[in-house]
């Protein structure tokens, strides 16, 4: 990754313009031709350093809730109950947080109330083990962007 | 919501190809022109159904493998400040009040990425004293199982 590749990066996670020509749009901005900018973020695709470009959605305003889920299971056996966590496509993110108190595993589901409540009760059913639901009553702040630099 | 914004954003979450035109390659899945893409595009972002429209960078391929869960215990008198002060860090990425448990007593979530866990310790001191609150919790990412972008 170069300066131009940051400068790139950097302008893209800010904002992609929502315009019949948006490479050329951003070729302006950065100074260099609008296939170099293309060639670029392929690049930066293949890498891994963009996942994808495209919307960043307020699924609340689609009436889906959030809510976050702590599992108790020793270190060494969240491995499988995270296989069934993650059968689950409404699951987003699932973590290893490995604490004192044993609750371990940590996952966040996405979805209207009624498919939430079915799908922890399900979980419940299929692991055993202990859950504390945690849902979400304010976001003060959503905003994934990454210094570059 | 209308069945062809709907499936307009179906197709988008995927991500848009890296072509020149990529609205006009987005309207010929969805069946319109470039142009009512972009116009839809744009009225979605409006009414905020799209936060925004932009590259989701991978952090781990940046380097950032550290990525810390801050619980706090926070007085509910308290929240909206306490929220506030500690959505305003830069180095925060999210920040959510959510209820508490009698046995999991914390009520607001901060999420920080870091390349070391020593910098998101030094920011979870530096956020307890700007907040002012003591009683919190550092939840550091062993392994990521999952990790998607909310999708419809």
């Amino acid at each position: 990754m170069d300066e131009v590749d940051r400068k790139l990066l950097a302008e893209v996670q800010e904002e992609f313009p929502l315009v019949e020509e948006p490479f050329k749009a951003l070729a302006e901005t950065l100074g260099i031709p609008s296939s170099e900018v293309i060639s670029r973020l392929s690049s930066l695709q293949e890498q891994g350093l963009i996942r994808r470009i495209g919307p960043v959605l307020d699924l609340r305003k689609l009436g889906r809730r959030g809510v976050l889920v702590a599992v108790k299971v020793p270190d060494e056996e969240a491995c499988k109950v995270a296989r069934i966590v993650n059968s689950y496509r409404e699951v987003s993110h699932n973590y290893l947080r490995p604490n004192e108190t044993g609750y371990n595993l940590w996952f966040t589901v996405s979805a209207d109330e009624g498919r939430i409540e079915e799908i922890l009760k399900d979980v419940l059913s299929r692991t055993g083990c202990k859950i504390l639901i945690l849902p979400t009553l304010r976001i003060f702040k959503i905003g994934v962007k990454f210094d570059i630099y | 919501m209308d069945d062809v914004n709907l499936k307009l954003l179906k197709a988008a979450q995927e991500g848009i190809d890296l072509v020149e035109r990529p609205y006009a390659t987005l309207g010929e899945k969805v069946g319109i022109s470039e142009m009512e893409v972009i116009s839809r595009l744009k009225a979605l972002e409006e009414e905020g159904l799209i936060r925004r429209f932009s590259a989701t960078i991978g952090h781990r391929a940046l380097g950032i493998l550290a990525n810390a869960m801050i619980a706090w215990r926070v007085p509910e008198e308290d929240v909206e400040r306490v929220g506030k002060i500690l959505a305003s860090n830069e180095s925060v990425t999210h920040c959510y009040e959510r209820a508490s448990r009698q046995e999991w007593p914390y009520n607001i979530y901060t999420v920080v990425h870091f390349r070391t866990k020593e910098e998101a310790l030094k920011v979870a001191r530096e956020l307890s004293d700007a907040a002012g609150i003591k009683d919190y919790k550092v939840l550091f990412s062993k392994y990521e199982y999952k990790k998607t972008s909310a999708i419809i």
